[in-house]
């Protein structure tokens, strides 16, 4: 990365005291974003990956407590020492988000364009008439038709990818520094997702806004991410650069992830599995949180929680195989068939 | 894995629904219709319909998996569960086996939904809350009057192991269990009637990519050993291609587009699932970025376009006003392939036909998708 940091956060951790014990979402999460930069993060869920958006924005409801010894650093300022008059001029003005699910993020009752403008109102303390302008000029840049017309429209009278266009319209109103987009496309159709993913890109280029793009899909990151972090069990498991990621995966989630997948024009007599699922946050394995689920755990791997071991430039992974890494190629020779295909009861059962 | 599908035969298959995949088709339909009243005013006076599915008709045989994909609002889920009658259609014919379905009375209708079952894509609202696993997967064992008492709990607990779940589970409830672990008691359930085909309503749509695998491998297993028949329908394009013999793509209430898996994906014709395949997110950051975005939404199925219903969105070179008016037969572009474009040659609609329709441009090959997909590494 030769971009200065934009964003840093440093041992992130997030909990949540409930009725059945502590839920670790997010524990002690560090990375960096740079300006003008995409940062994939990628994970199933309940990896942590939402929660570490809503940390940034400070967004996280009760019984979840954004811990003492995190740190969010944010153009020169540690966003979790603010007051709330301090977060509320970040949030929305500097860091913009855009949600998952363009129909519940909107206001059924108010207009889309008086949505939009409302956050140029707040914001910049623009008069109605300005604010409406700008809002009708938004519509323009993510490309609506017929702005002026659309504005005066209701949310129910747009179709799933023009509410997503209205969205990203309201993040990108105030020119923020840093765009957090949670899943921006996985309620939409295919033809549409690419539309809208051309849209962002297309408007990242223009504006130099930095954009932090969480999914769950290995598809969308290879499209539009520069850099990717793999999350698992509340914590990075794998840093890289996209083409490293995909190339040389290190660690064996990543790797069973890109395997597991079915891939267009690469069919295969067999998919195979990362047996299991992912354990609940309060009750994660010693050791490495993985291990239940991978192929090459041994005794250390209980023992020893790994750290992120350097495997390159730019490249880390939280796994003893940087260690130890005999380990992969006598079990990639010894084996042959794949692992065992049998559900292993998840920790919910 | 196409061979593996064709030859169910290859490990013996345990029930009497065991079968070769070859000669007569398990279900055939045809022309089926569906069309949802619009109601208007104080009396409901029928405003219009939606035409969800809109003469559809399709063979699947025995032992095989057709795919039907398509985006939101295309009928796919609506064909579904027509062909089980959990909608009624509005028109149109559905074989099963020789059996007139539509023709069959209540009782007579039970007990074929014996050999038809589905399953649904959320396994959080398709499983009752109030009930066990065990009492779940039993039910149809009792409405159907296959086992009872003992040998009921053998059975509910022989097909917990065969999906991969502990037996010891059938005395827990679904919130229990993760959403994989639950379309594996979903999938049970269906099993235990013994039906020779299922109706997959995008059975791995909820789940995560690890999960996913777990399951598509299962159902595969599964019609290995059983000599099921699936209909798959998905929206996801690589998990059909991932699993199906032949593929149906379906734009608007009608098949646009219906060979065999190979086919499609290697060398789509109609211009929509060119687009709908070009636009998939590739896992590979050095692929060719090369893509067809089509403009705007797909229109109202209340309101569809005249002509062919992809008209409007369609990027085909030799567009033109015919396009608007001629309804496009679904027509044989290459042995076992066909789709519906007047444009693609070769079609049964003559350029003479075309001209008195407005045309002013010649069929001709447009294939932009070969470029790309072959461009990927294999």
């Amino acid at each position: 990365m030769t971009q200065p940091a934009l964003l840093t956060v440093s041992d992130l951790r997030t909990y949540f005291y409930t009725g059945a014990g502590v839920a670790r979402a997010v524990d002690g999460v560090s990375f960096t974003i740079g300006t003008g930069e995409t940062l994939g993060i990628v994970g199933e869920s309940g990896c942590g990956k939402s929660v570490t958006a809503l940390s940034i924005l400070r967004l996280v409801q009760q019984p979840g407590r954004i811990e003492p010894g995190s740190r969010i650093m944010f153009e020169n300022q540690d966003l979790l020492q603010l007051d709330g008059a301090g977060i509320r001029r970040v949030r929305g003005n500097r860091i913009a988000m855009i949600f998952q699910e363009p129909m519940t993020a909107l206001n059924p009752v108010f207009t889309v364009g008086d949505q939009i403008a409302e956050v140029a109102r707040v914001h910049a303390s623009a008069s109605r008439r300005a604010a409406w302008d700008r809002a009708v000029e938004m519509l323009t840049m993510v490309g609506i038709p017929a702005p002026a017309e659309r504005a005066n429209q209701y949310p129910h009278q747009l179709s799933g990818g023009m509410r997503q266009r209205v969205l990203i319209a309201m993040a990108l109103i105030m020119n923020p520094a840093l765009v957090i987009a949670d899943e921006p496309t996985t309620a939409l159709d295919v033809t549409i997702q690419a539309q809208i993913l051309e849209l962002l890109a297309d408007l990242q280029q223009r504006l130099g806004t930095s954009i932090a793009m969480i999914t769950h899909d290995l598809g969308v990151i290879a499209e539009v991410a520069s850099r990717v972090l793999v999350m698992y069990g509340g914590e990075v498991v794998e840093e890289a650069r996209v083409e490293t990621l995909f190339t040389e995966p290190h660690h064996p989630y990543t790797e069973g992830l890109l395997h597991a997948m079915p891939r267009v024009g690469r069919r295969q007599e067999r998919l195979a599995v990362i047996p299991g699922s992912v354990p609940p946050p309060t009750a994660w394995p010693t050791g490495c949180r993985f291990r239940d689920r991978c192929a090459y755990a041994w005794d250390r791997c209980a023992r020893e929680h790994p750290p992120l071991y350097q495997i390159g430039v730019g490249h880390v992974s939280r796994c003893h195989l940087a260690d130890e890494p005999e380990r992969r190629t006598a079990r990639a020779t010894a084996q042959v068939s794949p692992a065992a295909q049998a559900a292993v009861p998840g920790g919910g059962a | 894995m196409t061979d593996a599908l064709r030859a169910p035969n290859a490990a013996p298959a345990p029930s009497a629904a065991a079968g070769v995949a070859t000669g007569e088709p398990l279900l055939s339909i045809s022309q089926l219709t569906k069309y949802f009243p619009i109601r208007r005013g104080l009396f409901g006076r029928e405003a219009g319909a939606v035409r969800a599915v809109d003469g559809v008709s399709l063979q699947v045989g025995r032992g095989e998996t057709l795919g039907i994909v398509g985006e939101s609002g295309c009928g796919k889920t609506t064909l579904g569960r027509c062909i089980l009658r959990l909608i009624e259609p509005t028109s149109g014919q559905i074989h099963f086996d020789g059996i007139d379905v539509r023709a069959l009375d209540p009782a007579s209708m039970r007990r074929l939904r014996r050999r038809m079952q589905i399953i649904f894509q959320d396994p959080f609202s398709s499983l009752n809350p109030r009930m066990t696993v065990g009492a779940i997967v039993r039910e149809g064992l009792t409405i159907h009057k296959l086992a009872a008492g003992a040998e009921a709990d053998n059975r509910v607990r022989q097909l917990l192991e065969e999906v991969g779940l502990r037996p010891e589970y059938a005395s827990r409830y679904p919130h229990e269990f993760s959403g994989g672990q639950r379309q594996r008691i979903g999938i049970a359930r269906a099993l235990a009637v013994e039906p020779e085909l299922i109706v997959c309503d995008e059975p791995v749509s909820a789940l995560d990519v690890s999960v996913q695998a777990q399951v598509i491998n299962l159902l595969q297993d599964l019609q290995r050993d059983r000599g099921l028949t699936y209909l798959f329908i998905a929206h996801d394009l690589s998990v059909v291609e991932h699993i199906a013999t032949r593929v149906s793509v379906m734009y608007l209430g009608k098949i646009v587009e219906l060979a065999s898996a190979a086919d499609v994906y290697r060398e789509p014709v109609m211009p929509y699932t060119q687009a709908l395949l070009s636009a998939v997110p590739v896992p590979d950051p050095a692929a060719s970025r090369e893509r067809i975005v089509l403009t705007g939404d797909v229109p109202s199925p209340a309101n569809p376009p005249s002509g062919c219903v992809f008209h409007p969105r369609c990027p085909h070179p030799a567009k033109d006003a015919a396009c608007t008016v001629i309804v496009p037969p679904l027509e044989e572009k290459a042995p076992g392939h066909v789709a519906a474009c007047i444009k693609q040659p070769p079609t049964t609609v003559p350029w003479h036909a075309q001209q008195q329709a407005g045309a002013t441009r010649q069929p001709e090959r447009h294939l932009p998708l070969a470029a790309i997909t072959h461009g990927v590494s294999p």
